[in-house]
Formats: C-alpha cells, sequence, structure tokens
C-alpha cells in the first residue's frame, strides 16, 4: 500500500494526463486503428525533439528553450540538400552531418550567452530563441535572392526576394521511416526511425556512465561544489548546450522528413513550447529528467493533441474549444512546473537566509 | 568639452546613441525619397500614444523589484473584457470609453493581486513564470471568448450565435476617441492630442507615484529586501503593490490600445504584447532591476519611432516588409543584452 502510494505522489503529473487523456479518448471515440496510427506517427516524428532536451536538464541548466536554434540548424541543411538535390536516406545522412557543424557552432554561441545569465538561462534561452529567428527570417526573406545569389526555382519565386513560405522536401520524405516499415492493420510502424530513437536513448543513458556525463551531473548537482573538485563548469554548461543543439537539429531533420514538407518560416517556431511541455508531462521538472519520462511524456501529449478536437466537439459542441484546450495544457503545465520548481527552490534558499540572519 | 560630451554620453548610454542615430540616418533617407517625413512623423505619434502604456507598465513592477513583466498579458485581458463589454452594450464616444476602463481596472486590480500572490512565491524566477502564465492566460482565455455569453450581433460569429470573432472593429463604436479629441496640425505634423495628453496624465501620475511614501518604500522593497525587512516593511504587500500597478496600467493600456488602433484582436491576439513593451523600457535605459518613468518615455519614442519609420523607407529601398523583422531583432536583441548584463547569478 505504501509503495503505492509512493508510486502515485511521485508520478502525480503522468498519472493526472493519463487520465484526462483517457477521458479525451473516451468522449472522442475515434477509432482504434486511427488513433494507433496518429500516436505512432507522432512518437515517430517527435520522441527525439523531446529526448535532446535531457542532457541541460541534467547539467543544471533547466529546460532548454534553446533548441529552437538547433531546428534552424536543422532547417538550413535541408533547404542547402533541397537546393543541391540530395535524395535518399544518404542524402539525409549527409543532410544530418551538414547540420552537425552548424549547430554545434550556434549551441557554443548559445553556451556562452547563457553563462552569463546564470539562473536566468529558461528565460534567456526562449529569447535567444526568438532572436534566433528574427536572424533567420531576415537571411532567408529578405538576403536570399539580394545580397546572396541564389535562384533555385524550387526554393524562390524569382519576382521576389526571399524562399518560398512552403519547401517541398520531395527527395527526403518518409525516407528513413520507409527504409523498414510493418505494417499493422492501416498502421505504417517505421521500425528504423523507432531504432534511431532507441539508439539515441541508449546513447543518452551510456552517457552519463562516462566521466563527462558524471561531471555534467556534478555541475548539475552543485556548481560550487563541482568547480571546487576541478570540474570546468563553464566549459561543461556550454558543452551541455552544443549536444542538445546537435540532437536537437537531427531531430528536426527526422521530424521533417516525415512531414515532407517544410513551412520555412513556422516550422520550427514552436518546437521548444511543444518539446518542453511533452517532457514534463511525463513527470520531469526543471532539475530532472529521464529517457522513461520523455517518451511517456511524448505519448501522452501527443495522445491529447489527438483526441482533443474531437472530445472537444463531444463535450462543449465545439472542437475549436479542444484545440484550443491543447494549447492552453502545453502553456499551462510548463507554467504549473516552473512556478512549483521556482517555489520549493525559494522555499530552500528562505531556509538558508532564516540561518544567515540568526548566524 | 570634452568631459561634458563624455558625461552625456554616459547619461544618455551607448544604445540609446546608436538607436537615434539610426533613425536619424533613416529620416535623412525618407526626406529623399518621395515619402513625406511630417506623415511618418505622425504616425509614430499615433503608435507612441497607443504603445506608451504598455511600457509604463514595466515601470512599477521593475521598481518593486520584480522584474520585467513579462506577464503583461495579464492585464491586457482584463483591458479587453472592459472594451468587449462597452461593445456589447453598443456605447458610443466617451461613454464607451470610459465604461471600458471602469470594468477593466477593477478586473485588473483583481487579475494583477492575484498573479501577485503568485510571483510572490517564485521569487528569481519571475520572469519565466510570468512569460508562461500570461501565455496560459491567453490560450486559456481563446476558450472564454468562444463560450462567452456575449449577445451583441456585431461581436459574435454569425451562424451559432456563439463565440466572439477574431477581429472586431471599434469604428462605430468608440474607436478613435481620444485620438479625434482635440487633433491639430502643426508643419504638416497631425497630432493626436487626446491620447497624447492622456498618456502624460497616466505617466504623470505615476512618475508622483513613484516620489510618495509608498512609492518609495516600493523602491526599497526593490532594491534591498533584506533593509527592508529591517526598515519593518512588508515586502510581499509592497511587491504586490508593484504588480498591481503594472497589470491596472496593461488594462488601460490595452483600452487606449483598441480605440486608437481601431481594432480589437481576440484570441492569440495579446500572446506577444510583453516583449515589444520590455524591448522599449529597456532601450529606454532601464535595467532589469532599475527604472524610472523617463526610461518609459524615451523607450516607447525611439522604438515606436524607428518601427514606424523603418517600415516604408526598407519598402523604398528594398522590397517586402522588413518591419516586422525589424521589431522581433531589435526587441530580442534588447532582452538578451539586459538578461546577460547583469552578471547576478550566483543564484543557481
Amino acid at each position: 500500500m505504501n509503495q503505492v502510494k509512493k508510486f502515485v505522489s511521485k508520478n502525480a503529473v503522468p498519472i493526472l494526463f493519463a487520465i484526462v487523456c483517457l477521458l479525451g479518448v473516451y468522449y472522442a471515440e475515434m477509432p482504434g486503428q486511427f488513433l494507433l496510427m496518429e500516436i505512432v506517427k507522432r512518437m515517430a516524428r517527435n520522441s527525439f525533439l523531446v529526448l535532446s532536451l535531457i542532457i541541460p536538464v541534467v547539467a543544471g541548466m533547466g529546460l532548454n528553450f534553446g533548441i529552437v536554434l538547433g531546428a534552424l540548424a536543422g532547417q538550413i541543411a535541408l533547404i542547402l540538400s533541397t537546393h543541391w538535390e540530395w535524395a535518399g536516406i544518404g542524402g539525409l545522412g549527409l543532410t544530418a552531418l551538414l547540420a552537425t557543424p552548424l549547430a554545434a557552432l550556434f549551441g557554443f554561441l548559445a553556451g556562452m550567452v547563457l553563462n552569463k545569465a546564470k539562473g536566468r538561462e529558461m528565460i534567456t534561452g526562449m529569447v535567444m530563441g526568438f532572436f534566433a529567428n528574427g536572424v533567420y527570417q531576415f537571411i532567408f526573406l529578405f538576403l536570399v535572392g539580394t545580397l546572396i545569389p541564389f535562384d533555385n526555382p524550387t526554393l524562390r519565386i524569382s519576382t521576389s526576394p526571399g524562399l518560398r513560405n512552403t519547401v517541398n522536401l520531395s527527395r527526403l520524405r518518409g525516407v528513413l521511416d520507409n527504409v523498414w516499415t510493418v505494417q499493422y492493420g492501416f498502421t505504417k510502424i517505421p521500425i528504423v526511425t523507432f531504432m534511431v530513437i532507441a539508439l539515441l536513448a541508449v546513447a543518452i543513458w551510456a552517457f552519463f556512465k562516462t566521466k563527462l556525463g558524471q561531471d555534467f551531473r556534478a555541475v548539475g548537482q552543485d556548481r560550487h561544489i563541482a568547480g571546487v573538485a576541478g570540474i570546468q563548469t563553464d566549459r561543461n554548461r556550454i558543452l551541455a548546450i552544443v549536444f542538445s543543439t546537435v540532437l536537437a537539429a537531427w531531430g528536426q531533420i527526422i521530424f521533417l522528413q516525415n512531414i515532407g514538407t517544410l513551412n520555412t518560416y513556422n516550422s520550427h517556431e514552436q518546437v521548444g513550447t511543444f518539446a518542453i511541455a511533452a517532457l514534463l508531462i511525463g513527470g520531469a521538472s526543471v532539475t530532472r529528467a529521464t529517457i522513461g519520462q520523455a517518451l511517456m511524456g511524448t505519448f501522452l501529449f501527443h495522445l491529447l493533441f489527438v483526441v482533443s478536437p474531437s472530445a472537444g466537439q463531444a463535450i462543449f459542441g465545439s472542437a475549436q474549444v479542444g484545440e484550443y484546450f491543447r494549447v492552453f495544457v502545453a502553456y499551462g503545465i510548463i507554467a504549473i512546473s516552473l512556478a512549483l520548481h521556482a517555489w520549493r527552490s525559494k522555499s530552500l534558499s528562505k531556509v538558508s537566509m532564516e540561518e544567515d540572519v540568526t548566524a | 568639452m570634452k568631459e561634458r560630451l563624455i558625461k552625456v554620453y554616459q547619461g544618455f548610454g551607448l544604445p540609446r546613441l546608436i538607436i537615434s542615430a539610426f533613425l536619424l540616418v533613416l529620416i535623412l533617407v525618407a526626406a529623399g525619397t518621395e515619402l513625406s517625413v511630417a506623415g511618418l512623423l505622425s504616425d509614430s505619434l499615433v503608435r507612441i500614444g497607443q504603445n506608451g502604456i504598455y511600457v509604463l507598465a514595466m515601470v512599477p513592477s521593475i521598481q518593486a523589484g520584480v522584474g520585467l513583466n513579462f506577464g503583461l498579458p495579464v492585464g491586457v485581458i482584463a483591458g479587453m473584457v472592459g472594451v468587449l463589454v462597452a461593445m456589447e452594450n453598443s456605447l458610443l464616444g466617451f461613454g464607451g470609453f470610459i465604461v471600458a476602463l471602469l470594468v477593466a481596472i477593477p478586473l485588473g486590480i483583481i487579475a494583477g493581486y492575484l498573479y501577485s500572490l503568485l510571483l510572490n512565491r517564485v521569487v528569481g524566477q519571475e520572469m519565466m513564470v510570468g512569460t508562461y502564465v500570461g501565455f496560459s492566460v491567453v490560450a486559456g482565455m481563446c476558450i472564454f471568448w468562444l463560450m462567452a455569453p456575449f449577445k451583441n450581433p456585431a461581436l459574435i460569429w454569425p451562424v451559432g450565435g456563439q463565440g466572439l470573432r477574431v477581429t472586431l472593429t471599434l469604428s462605430d463604436t468608440f474607436g478613435g476617441t481620444l485620438n479625434k479629441f482635440l487633433p491639430f496640425q502643426i508643419f504638416g505634423l497631425s497630432i493626436p492630442t487626446g491620447l497624447l495628453l492622456f498618456y502624460a496624465f497616466l505617466a504623470f501620475l505615476l512618475w508622483l507615484f513613484l516620489r510618495s511614501k509608498p512609492g518609495v518604500a516600493m523602491e526599497v522593497v526593490g532594491r534591498n529586501p533584506r533593509f527592508a525587512v529591517a526598515a519593518g516593511l512588508n515586502i510581499n504587500a509592497y511587491r504586490s503593490l508593484g504588480v498591481v500597478l503594472s497589470t491596472v496600467l496593461a488594462a488601460i493600456g490595452y483600452v487606449v490600445y483598441a480605440q486608437s488602433f481601431g481594432f480589437a484582436q481576440l484570441y492569440n491576439g495579446p500572446l506577444m504584447t510583453a516583449f515589444p513593451a520590455v524591448a522599449a523600457v529597456l532601450i529606454g535605459g532601464a535595467s532589469t532591476s532599475q527604472a524610472k518613468v523617463v526610461n518609459a518615455i524615451i523607450g516607447v519614442v525611439l522604438f515606436q519611432t524607428l518601427l514606424t519609420v523603418a517600415m516604408p523607407v526598407t519598402n523604398v529601398l528594398i522590397e517586402g516588409n522588413i518591419s516586422e523583422i525589424a521589431r522581433v531583432i531589435v526587441s530580442n536583441a534588447m532582452i538578451l543584452y539586459a538578461l546577460t548584463r547583469v552578471t547576478g547569478g550566483e543564484q543557481a
């Protein structure tokens, strides 16, 4: 009995969301086959991105709202690969290879900025994402075709500067998913994509067993003590962000090869918010995140996403209510867990402050 | 002479100098084209009055030690409800404007107080929590707009009899009430007198408040909480005061914004309202821990003029609307600069 209690209190958030999802599934009355198809598709699409958030959390930098930078690196690589007409699984690999140094550079810059904003990493990361988005738009909406010569009719309309709003990734669409699929009813299960995700999960797990991984953990637990113990904390923090950004770039490439079209100016905007909401719904917090939480959260969040319009239609007579509800949940869960985190750490610091006063 | 120049430079600050210089260049370029400089500056005046109160709203929260109020949408929503109540009853002109304010202000006080109770429990993370509280409130209110009991056919969707429209026009109710109050022309500039007077009046009230006894006490709480405790001040009460003031200013700001803009944009319309306001007060020389009314005024004048002038000028030079992107880049660069400037963070 005690064990049940402990399990529930430890996993309150995912349990709560599981109940909400079950209610949603019940009211939405969707055919099971359709539900399964949507969930498999969305898990394959999003899990990699959500997993990319884990390393900075463990390194004590909170939720990395700056994964938008990684997504941008992935998109830049995709634009170039479309221009050079790379195709097939090899083309996708080359694209990921191309995105890597770009993402590493962005991550390095982001890490430098975040080291100047210790204690405010999350808001800084978020604003950095907005800023990078502005620069990205400036480059691809204005400079391309004016200052940067670029005359590819599949990517540009020659009469005005800037890339097209949508880029068709026809040469790369589904190339990873379709390497090996298993058909189950209507559902095509992209085995290789899931293998890549599993590989990443194992790699993250193994990484935290290495010396560097342990250093990250030490920095995350207490920067001062880690510093005294001879760990270069600032360098480790930059590395954590570089890893996360590179993984996010790959994640965005996997995401977009599944969708098959790149919305040049919007695809990346919600990457941070939705991935973070998914991670938190899985029961992670600002200071603790595991692979299981990431995968569980992705599952629950996207289940909620799939069922909420129909559930809204059934309960309130309006599908729109359901659509707004899922956005509300995404923002709300982030607000609540940030507040809870700050609340807890404040009561800790209050204790130490009182000690100060009495001393 | 040199020292005096250096003193002026230090008082004014490098960011403002750069932006002023850039603005001057833009205006000179505009003068060289067929664009009307007077017309551009008239538009800027409207935009300054329209957005000024949001920027003022940043001052009390910074002074109370809560930092930049990224939760501005909390107040904006209160203002929206005020505007909608006035429109539902088809109130025209000043009557509508005043009723909107009378509804918005108490709602702003209540919402601001509740919001401050949360912020008082998350000391050190107010900006991040505030951002997502603001987002959640906007998203939650989307559901409210769909189900709200408004009946006026001008406001709701023609089919179904329920749910507010995405964009509402104020032109047949109280749009432009302030802007069209005693307007006059000088050197080809049209001055929206009522709008600017109302803005100046609020700025003056805020300035006066910050000099009053509670205003000074609030500043002490913001600057040095431990000293404030020692002096017998209730920290949480003064932080709440700052947040409530900020939220109420945001609510008033929305009513003024809507009547000047002429449209009310519901649903995701107010999602990003905080960011330009935050950027403007920072451009005006405020930091995350210190702000004066004059920072808010300089900031909104520079930022809005820059945006208003930049769009037509760049439209002539290169194709496409660069103003929106300029806004994103300039405002977020400014916020990043402010966040990284203070190395306050030995608080992990």
